[in-house]
């Protein structure tokens, strides 16, 4: 009985987007186009719903002081000195609860909550991404192995295509005359790219977007229901 | 004033980011905090944005501003509030709904963008005449283009073995996807270290002020 | 020496002195334009002046070293252009990264006359899709919380026929791939953009099929595109970085080989 209704909401959601489609016009265009603003509104709240959940967590790890509960205490505080200075004075010229807070942004020279998206968090992610290049480094030195034909071809062609996209590779071949003009680095790295790298991709896109048609299918004629939290 | 507390930015930006580093030497407490800030401003960022770029003018503002025209949207409100119950694990059964809603409608919405873009338009460009190209190479590509899509679909197709022709055409499929994956890892290598590089170019350039312009 | 168990450490030493030399010390190789990279420059170059353009910021931070200097390019192209510039974001760290280059370039740009900043919406594919039948019910303000209304830039605007086409710097999901589902195959606006290297081999079978015009794929082709406009920015200053880091993994990926057939051989004689 719990699932009944959630599972009719959906297939009468997804049939009407399929027919709005095919029927653009009134009623099917007009009411797919509600559900698309509402839709936007729904994900909003989701998304809050998602910060509170997380907030929650930490609150909880902190409050019954689990183990590295001290970190945790950082998200919670960080958090919060974001929150209140986004809600308070706004971002950019977005006046928050208190209005802009001249006397601070005047100082600062930016909105608080802009300067710490600027001086913070854009360092934080960057760097966090960063450090994917040391590790790229170790993985093409540790498992990057010619042990049989398919890897071996892999690890050439990723070695073309590192080669003909960079500036030295480009200088590398250069002076190659216009007969194999073909075999000039960034022009075997395109032609790579172009067609044999198309042709696996599209067959990726087309396997998995016939994938995620059936399983849309499924979700739609409630056959999947493991988003409802069943089995 | 500002010029102390764009410096100020330009030092607290580059001990971020040293604090990350120094998680490839080995795990440790400036690592861990700088984690954790990271997730702590990262959701407000969200909330707040979410808050002033969604809520307030697509909703809040419409239905105060003119109820009118827009009670039809306390529908998706009272959603979005059974959304956020579900905070209360005793009130979990509610968010069922709006859920139900959103999956409905992403779930249809994608059978009909995936068959149009990823299905059938790649399945038309795959049916050409090779021989339209006019140079050898363009010939050489289009018949790659076909025979390496067909295989690599054959591939992925499982209700059949794998074995005689199938495996075959199967094993070319292999082939072509090994090439995509080297693409791939070259192209990924590239840019993880964009991202280096771009760290550098703050740390050296910003901070250190090394760098020429 | 066992080449195969070497701390790993050394290998990321050796990696950042090999990375920040070439930016101390600047080689100055010499970049070629690719096709992809000319597609996105030709179909901008194309517009006539006045033309409205989407520019959709569907990336963060983490992104940022990779496409923002995509980003800022190709908004220098369009102010040379005279185009008008429209931003968005279907990610909300795009809002603060696209007035970042706004501020850099705002003495070209007047806000609400030829550039404005919409900010983030959410929902990715259905909001592309609610923005084809009716743009302005989407975006009733602009990042600042002013009514569209009051500014010239979106004066008629109804949906995507009044934009010249949409470019989406991508990162991933929502990104491009949702502009061209909906965007460019249900509503026919041209579609281009930038996405991370990761992710360019991905897309070149939409290239392929002319449902993206053009793709500008990480620092390289973004370096590509300050050339085409005359412009070097910070993806031309780290041209000579990437090619010295690529021949680093290349020389890991041959020494990580030799070390692992001399282990192999090792272990094969030690079982004689």
């Amino acid at each position: 009985m719990n699932y009944k209704l959630p599972l009719v909401i959906t297939f009468c959601a997804g049939l009407l987007m399929i027919l709005a489609e095919f029927i653009p016009h009134r009623p099917f265009g007009s009411i797919s186009a509600n559900i698309e603003i509402w839709f936007l509104i729904i994900t909003g709240f989701a998304i809050i719903l998602g910060q509170i959940s997380l907030l929650k967590m930490n609150i909880i790890k902190v409050v019954y002081k689990l183990p590295n509960w001290k970190y945790h205490l950082a998200t919670i505080i960080s958090f919060s000195v974001m929150f209140l200075v986004g809600i308070l004075y706004g971002m950019q010229k977005q006046p928050g609860l208190l209005g802009h807070g001249e006397w601070l942004s005047s100082a600062l020279g930016d909105k608080p909550f802009d300067y710490i998206f600027a001086n913070i968090y854009q360092h934080l992610m960057a760097a966090m991404f960063s450090i994917l290049a040391f590790y790229i480094a170790s993985a093409a030195y540790r498992a990057f192995i010619a042990r049989t034909l398919d890897s071996t071809l892999l690890l050439s062609v990723s070695i073309i295509v590192m080669l003909g996209n960079t500036s030295f590779g480009t200088s590398l071949t250069a002076g190659l005359p216009q007969a194999i003009k073909f075999l000039h680095l960034p022009n075997l790295s395109s032609f790579i790219m172009d067609f044999p790298n198309t042709a696996g991709q599209r067959a990726i896109l087309i396997g998995a977007g016939i994938g995620i048609i059936g399983s849309s299918l499924r979700i739609i004629l409630g056959i999947e229901r493991s988003w409802l939290g069943g089995k | 004033m500002t010029e102390f507390w764009t410096q100020f930015g330009i030092w607290i930006g580059a001990l971020c980011t040293l604090a990350i580093w120094s998680f490839l030497y080995k795990d440790n407490p400036f690592y861990k905090i700088a984690e954790q800030i990271f997730v702590g401003i990262s959701a407000a960022y969200w909330f707040v944005y979410t808050i002033y770029n969604i809520l307030i003018p697509n909703f809040f503002e419409k239905i105060f501003t003119d109820f009118s025209a827009n009670w039809l949207l306390l529908i998706p409100g009272v959603l979005g509030m059974m959304m956020v119950l579900r905070i209360f694990p005793k009130l979990d059964f509610l968010g069922k709904y709006p859920l139900a809603l959103m999956v409905g409608t992403t779930a249809g919405l994608g059978i009909i963008m995936y068959l149009k873009t990823d299905v059938l338009s790649q399945v038309v460009s795959a049916m050409v005449n090779p021989f339209t190209g006019g140079t050898v190479l363009a010939v050489l590509g289009a018949f790659i283009l076909i025979v390496g899509t067909l295989s690599g679909l054959v591939y992925f197709f499982f209700s059949k073995k794998h074995e005689g022709f199938t495996g075959g055409v199967a094993r070319l499929g292999i082939i072509f996807l090994m090439i995509s994956f080297g693409a791939s890892f070259g192209y990924t290598a590239m840019a993880r270290i964009s991202l280096l590089i771009g760290r550098l170019q703050f740390l050296l350039g910003d901070w250190l002020g090394i760098l020429g312009n | 020496m066992n080449l195969q168990k070497i701390d790993r450490r050394w290998i990321f030493l050796f990696m950042l002195v090999g990375v920040m030399l070439p930016l101390i010390f600047p080689i100055g190789f010499k970049i070629e334009v690719m096709p992809n990279t000319k597609a996105v420059y030709d179909l901008i170059d194309s517009a006539k002046p006045g033309d409205r353009i989407l520019m959709s910021f569907d990336f963060d931070p983490g992104s940022g070293p990779e496409l923002s200097p995509v980003a800022t390019a190709i908004t220098r192209h369009a102010i040379e252009k005279d185009l008008k510039i429209v931003y968005l974001a279907l990610w909300p760290m795009g809002v603060n990264l696209g007035n970042l280059i706004y501020e850099k370039e705002k003495d070209n740009l007047i806000w609400g006359e030829n550039f404005i900043n919409l900010g983030y919406i959410a929902g990715g594919l259905v909001a592309i899709q609610s923005m084809g039948r009716n743009f302005t019910e989407v975006f009733p303000t602009d990042a600042n919380g002013n009514s569209i209304h009051n500014f010239p830039i979106l004066k008629d605007v109804k949906n995507f026929s009044d934009f010249a086409f949409v470019v989406s710097i991508s990162a991933g999901t929502p990104g491009i791939k949702e502009w061209i589902m909906s965007a460019g195959d249900k509503y026919g606006l041209p579609v281009t953009g930038g996405t991370t290297a990761v992710s360019t081999p991905g897309f070149l079978p939409y290239v392929n099929t002319g449902q993206l015009h053009g793709i500008i794929g990480g620092l390289k082709q973004a370096a590509e595109y300050e050339m085409l406009i005359g412009q070097p920015g910070t993806a031309t200053s780290g041209m000579d970085a990437q090619s010295i880091a690529h021949i680093i993994i290349i020389i890991f990926i041959i020494i990580g080989n030799i070390a692992w057939y001399r282990n192999r051989k090792q272990q094969k004689e030690a079982k004689k």
